[in-house]
């Protein structure tokens, strides 16, 4: 089957072509088979890969297809690898792609840009696919790019709203600014190593010394395009303003996909990075920063998608934090079950959202479980996913990072904490208040309220499932799982100390217990607040406290970005074009100009136009001319 | 010849004289006055002195041709001023008046 | 003689045009240019990689000063004989849905001045590239004149006597350097010979001269003040041969005639040249971030990528050279669609001004693909023909100097913020009455377009033929830089 991988991402592309082509000629329906039809082409050639490679039957191959690149010193071929790390993420990709494709078919009948929805989301896929796929730095950045791009069409997709499209402009521009540090990053690579092939680079780090400055500034810059990608501080502000795109646009670009590429890169550059201890350290510093400052915001956001938005920030400050933590194969067990878990919650979301006709504020929700019993059951089962109750899939994959906080210092694993009591709690408190209690919606809502189709359900179902019991392909050892996970990767991760467990399995028992008991504990606060107490979230405006004013104004990030960015770069244009261009630029160039008049105006003034004046002057020249001559 | 020759010898100093003061004369002429028929006629009293000092020195060297040049010098300046006259009369009709002052067009 | 026929063919043949009636002239001259494609094509399909110059042809011209009319077809001549070729039917193309006045002269012009732009491009005697060069600028300049908007007269006659006063500078150069060849010749080959044994001081004199004969046309800041201006009065047309075509003139120079002729003053003075490029990068960008006129904004945006491509060719090694070869070629087919583009809005809505406009994606769906196409390549995304030149370029840059190469990288990210932003501000939102009737696309629109995208796409995805045929050019003109440098300075 391995001679078949150029379809996996062609399939897809296919599918945007057709879609894109035939944009006005194809039906809404059959444009929905088509784009679905294609992801699960693709899906199943994955999975033809994937059994073999569980059974080692399959081993890590690179596919080389044309050079693409190539003059001077530089040789860049159009090529594929395919190995454990590649396979996961395009498993995830086509699986829960395809999922989501066949719950677009559902969300968006109602949609006339329906075609053109699933012509971008084809795209995207392909790029994705391509981003995962390709052997070498470059064939991955332009898979990086062109996610991008889908996602900047994707969060516009409502194009005639100025302020989606402002939303999806922040986003490419963001994206943007962490390019150029991948970039750059991929350039100092090829100026260190010569290649961008990954088995060179990989296989030639023995000449690199470690810690120096040229290993740090190669992996630091790739983490700058990994925090563009990935929405880390500072970069992070694009990504609650995607939500702007319809809600299966954020399930998989802005959930489990599109946004764990940045952790994807770093999992794949894991050679280098072991290389920059002094990297992974800002990692994990940005990484756990991340997580604690979005859960925090996340708290008192009252738009069901903006909660959500922030909770993936935070969890993928989670994974930074891991990778930080050297815990490579942790970090990408956890892009998994997050794959599994936000995809379910942003699903059920949009089927919340389906059912309000379009209403997103929670505080307008309420009581919706007898209504939506399908929703309802499968968001509650992908709350105790993220909340990390045991043996639901974000159990395994948050536990191995928080005891490898552990490992690291008490105090990491204290922060780690923290910030999983806040998601449990800003995720109970967005469950309780959208299905329980009474209705707080209009009439008109309450009357239109129904339970979404089929093919929405049925990925709810399946994702459900994949959230119950994704986590057991990583049971750790000390729950008598061997961590199937972590073996499955090893050929692709340089191993470390910190990948090995050295904590005893006692200490990892009371860890475990006591997080799993503080997150029960939060989980009934919680209860008491939002459903015993009946307390909603008072509206906007009103008069609250400084921090919660500070969390629901997001910190005032946004703000002061512009202030200190964007108006002054505005300014800075002005005052270039209008002063220095126009003015000084353009004046010297003018002045040369003005100069010439200027003599010519003083020389005309002799040549008056008298007659009288021309013959004086004629006479005295000649004058002037005999007295010369007799003089020289 | 040789008598005329020795005849004029002595006095072609008087002839210079008289030349250039004729010629200093058609200068200030052209300098000073205003109108333009008086003007061409120093011109031509300009011309006329050196035609006068051409032949002086024609004879005093005994070459003839100095005083071909003259003849020549007189068929042009007589072709000169029919053209120059012929400009003047148009002059006027434009502008109503022979007066060097009103001629302030010559310019960009 | 191949070459000789392929300079003579549209200008001679342009001739034909006042043969006919005012409304065939386009299709005459269409026709023309088609042909004139075709024979670049042949050329190049018979161009054979065994030798450096093809179709090469020698003649003595000007017997008694050793001029010579010689030319002849390099790699790097090749790409930018095809880009002429190319650009002038599809420029042609450009201006059939709208009614041209005086269309014989018109077409005729233009049709001279590909033939001059084929000199220049083909010229190994300095003084023929010389005589070219300043023919190519003669038609322009009535284009603009004649058929040129608001304020034409004030503003092409700035850009005439800017780009003369540049070219000047460069004569002052061919005469120091023909007067210091012992041959007595203008022969390129001899020239580069002259160049080197040249001491110091005079070899600054000519890089200088050279350099602000080619940072005018390119232009380089702070010598780019004519262009917007000249951008936005001339006729659509103009202004695409111009961006299109014209300001590689300059870029080509360089890498012809200033880079391997003075390798002392080169090296010395490259660095200051490179940091001039550099600058005009971000601040291009930067006014383009506030430009609401789109001609206007785009012109600054065109000094923008050019200010990357000179600052490759002044590093001037061969990833650098070749992207920048390469991106002169995407840089005139973007720059012809982006303007082309604009030409399309204007000619239904009656608006340059971008935020009077609004709302056309909806009206024009298949206009919009072609657009964002377009757009996508000018900002450099992968697979798009625009990636390959400029990542080629930034490799180049990087290896002469890191700090350089991030701070012209910063274009990727300013390319974004300026394209996206007029993108949203022309097609996204509300139709309003201006854009409300917009019309779909005719038949001349889409044959210039598809072209176009096609292009773009598929040197995105598959530049090597392109970078194979400039290859041994490169080489060999970094070879002659490098070669053996006199120290007698």
């Amino acid at each position: 089957m391995i001679e078949l991988v150029w379809l996996i991402p062609i399939l897809p592309l296919l599918g945007f072509l057709v879609l894109g082509i035939g944009n006005n000629k194809i039906s809404k329906s059959i444009a929905g088979i088509i784009a679905c039809g294609s992801i699960l082409g693709a899906f199943l050639i994955v999975l033809s890969l994937l059994i073999p490679m569980l059974n080692g039957t399959l081993q890590a191959t690179t596919i080389s297809y044309f050079e693409w690149i190539s003059t001077g010193k530089i040789s860049l071929s159009f090529s594929f690898l395919v190995d454990p790390l590649s396979i996961v993420m395009m498993t995830i990709i086509t699986g829960v792609g395809f999922l989501i494709h066949l719950y677009s078919a559902g969300y968006m009948s109602h949609d006339e840009g329906m075609t053109r929805y699933f012509a971008f989301l084809n795209l995207f896929v392909f790029s994705m696919l391509l981003l995962v796929m390709g052997a070498n730095y470059l064939v991955l950045f332009a898979g990086w790019e062109g996610v991008g791009f889908c996602s900047y069409m994707l969060i516009g997709f409502w194009y005639k709203n100025q302020n989606y499209n402002d939303a999806a402009k922040k986003a490419f521009i963001m994206n943007r600014i962490g390019d150029l540090g991948f970039l750059l990053g991929m350039l100092l690579i090829l100026q260190t190593f010569g290649s961008l092939e990954y088995s060179a680079i990989f296989s030639n780090t023995s000449n690199i010394v470690p810690n120096s400055n040229l290993i740090i500034a190669i992996t630091f810059l790739l983490f700058i395009g990994a925090m563009g990608k990935s929405a880390q501080i500072p970069l992070y502000t694009w990504l609650p303003d995607a939500m702007a795109g319809p809600t299966p646009v954020s399930a998989l670009i802005h959930a489990a996909t599109m946004v764990t590429a940045g952790i994807y890169v770093i999992v794949r550059s894991n050679v280098l990075y072991n290389l920059a201890p002094a990297t992974l350290e800002i990692i994990q510093f940005v990484g756990i920063a991340t997580a604690l400052f979005a859960a925090t915001i996340g708290l008192v956001q009252n738009d069901i998608k903006k909660v959500l938005a922030y909770s993936t920030v935070s969890q993928l400050g989670y994974m930074f934090f891991a990778i930080g933590l050297g815990a490579y194969s942790t970090a990408l067990f956890h892009v998994v079950t997050h794959a599994f878990f936000k995809a379910l919650l942003f699903l059920g979301a949009g089927s919340v959202i389906h059912a309000m006709s379009g209403e997103q504020d929670i505080r307008n929700m309420g009581g919706l479980s007898k209504k939506l019993p399908i929703t309802f059951i499968t968001f509650l089962l992908a709350t105790l996913a993220i909340s990390g109750i045991p043996p639901f899939a974000g159990f395994f994959s948050k536990d191995e990072i928080l005891a490898h906080a552990f490992e690291k210092s008490p105090l990491l694993w204290g922060l780690g904490l923290v910030g999983a009591l806040m998601t449990t709690f800003y995720m109970f408190r967005l469950f309780f208040l959208t299905f329980f209690g009474t209705f707080r919606g209009t009439e008109d809502q309450k009357h239109h309220l129904h339970e979404s189709p089929l093919s929405m359900t049925i990925p709810l179902a399946v994702l459900a499932l994949l959230s119950t019991i994704g986590g057991f392909i990583g049971i750790p050892e000390v729950l008598g799982g061997n961590n199937w996970f972590k073996h499955f990767l090893t050929p692709i991760i340089s191993s470390t100390h910190s990948e090995s467990h050295l904590l005893s399995h006692s200490t990892e028992w009371i860890l475990m217990g006591l997080s799993v008991g503080a997150v029960l504990l939060t989980i009934i606060i919680t209860y008491i607040v939002y459903v015993s107490k009946k307390s909603i979230p008072s509206p906007d405006h009103s008069s609250e406290g400084v921090v919660h004013k500070l969390l629901s104004n997001k910190y005032y990030i946004d703000e002061i970005y512009e202030s200190i960015f964007v108006k002054p770069m505005y300014q800075l244009s002005q005052l270039l074009h209008q002063f220095f261009d126009l003015k000084i630029i353009d004046g010297i160039v003018n002045g040369f100009g003005l100069t010439v008049n200027k003599t010519s105006a003083r020389l005309k003034s002799i040549q008056d136009g008298s007659l009288g004046f021309y013959l004086f002057a004629m006479v005295g020249g000649i004058i002037l001319i005999l007295i010369f001559n007799t003089i020289l | 010849m040789n008598n005329f020759t020795q005849l004029i010898a002595p006095n072609l100093n008087n002839y210079i004289i008289l030349c250039s003061i004729l010629f200093t004369i058609g200068v200030l002429g052209v300098l000073i006055r205003k109108n333009i028929i008086i003007i061409f006629m120093s011109i031509e009293l300009m011309l006329n002195s050196i035609n006068l000092l051409l032949t002086a020195f024609s004879v005093h060297h005994g070459e003839s041709s100095g005083q071909v040049f003259v003849f020549f010098i007189m068929a042009v300046a007589a072709a000169e001023i029919t053209v120059g006259l012929a400009i003047l009369v148009m002059i006027y009709r434009n502008t109503g008046s022979v007066n060097i002052e009103s001629l302030k067009n010559l310019k960009w | 003689m191949e070459t000789a026929l392929l300079i003579a063919l549209p200008l001679l043949s342009g001739l034909l045009t006042f043969l006919f009636q005012e409304n065939k002239a386009k299709q005459i001259s269409f026709l023309i240019s088609i042909a004139t494609f075709i024979n670049a094509l042949y050329l190049a399909f018979n161009y054979c990689s065994c030798t450096l110059f093809n179709y090469d042809l020698n003649l003595n011209w000007i017997n008694s000063l050793g001029i010579h009319f010689h030319v002849a077809v390099d790699g790097i001549s090749l790409i930018l004989i095809l880009l002429t070729t190319l650009l002038v039917p599809l420029i042609l193309l450009s201006t059939f849905q709208s009614p041209i006045k005086n269309a014989k002269s018109f077409y005729f012009l233009i049709l001279a001045m590909e033939s001059a732009l084929i000199g220049v491009f083909t010229a190994r005697d300095a003084f023929l590239f010389y005589i070219f060069w300043e023919l190519a600028l003669i038609p322009i300049y009535f284009i603009c004149l004649i058929w040129g908007g608001e304020n034409k007269n004030k503003i092409t006659f700035k850009f005439f006597l800017y780009t003369l006063a540049g070219s000047l500078f460069m004569l002052l150069a061919i005469i120091i350097l023909y007067l210091n060849n012992p041959a007595r010749t203008f022969e390129i080959e001899q020239l580069y010979q002259v160049g080197r044994t040249l001491d110091f001081g005079t070899q600054a004199i000519i890089f200088w001269s050279l350099f602000l004969a080619f940072a005018i046309k390119m232009p380089i800041f702070p010598f780019h003040t004519w262009q917007p201006d000249t951008y936005t009065t001339a006729p659509f047309a103009g202004t695409m041969l111009l961006s299109g075509i014209m300001l590689k003139m300059g870029i080509y120079g360089v890498i012809r005639w200033l880079y391997p002729m003075v390798p002392l003053a080169f090296d010395f003075y490259a660095h200051y040249a490179i940091i001039l490029s550099v600058i005009g990068i971000i601040y291009a960008s930067i006014i383009a971030l506030m430009q609401k006129n789109l001609k206007r904004m785009i012109a600054y945006v065109s000094i923008a990528h050019v200010g990357l491509i000179s600052a490759g060719v002044f590093v001037g090694n061969e990833e650098a050279l070749q992207g920048a070869i390469i991106q002169m070629f995407m840089h005139g087919i973007n720059v012809v669609g982006l303007f082309f583009v604009i030409q399309l809005i204007f000619e239904r809505t009656n608006a340059l001004d971008m935020t009077s406009l609004g709302g056309i994606r909806a009206k024009a769906p298949l206009f919009t693909l072609f657009f964002i196409i377009i757009l996508l390549s000018s900002v450099a995304v992968p697979l798009t023909g625009g990636f390959v030149g400029e990542f080629l370029l930034f490799v180049g840059i990087f290896q002469y100097h890191e700090i350089i190469a991030a701070v012209s990288g910063l274009t990727i990210v300013f390319g974004a913020a300026y394209m996206l932003n007029s993108f949203q501000k022309v097609m996204l939102g509300e139709a309003n009455e201006k854009t409300e009737n917009f019309k779909p696309l005719h038949l001349t629109e889409k044959m210039l377009l598809i072209p176009i995208v096609a292009l773009i796409i598929i040197i995105g995805v598959y530049p090597k033929p392109f970078l194979k045929i400039s290859e041994p050019a490169v080489k060999a003109l970094i070879e002659i830089a490098n070669s053996t440098i006199p120290l007698n300075h």
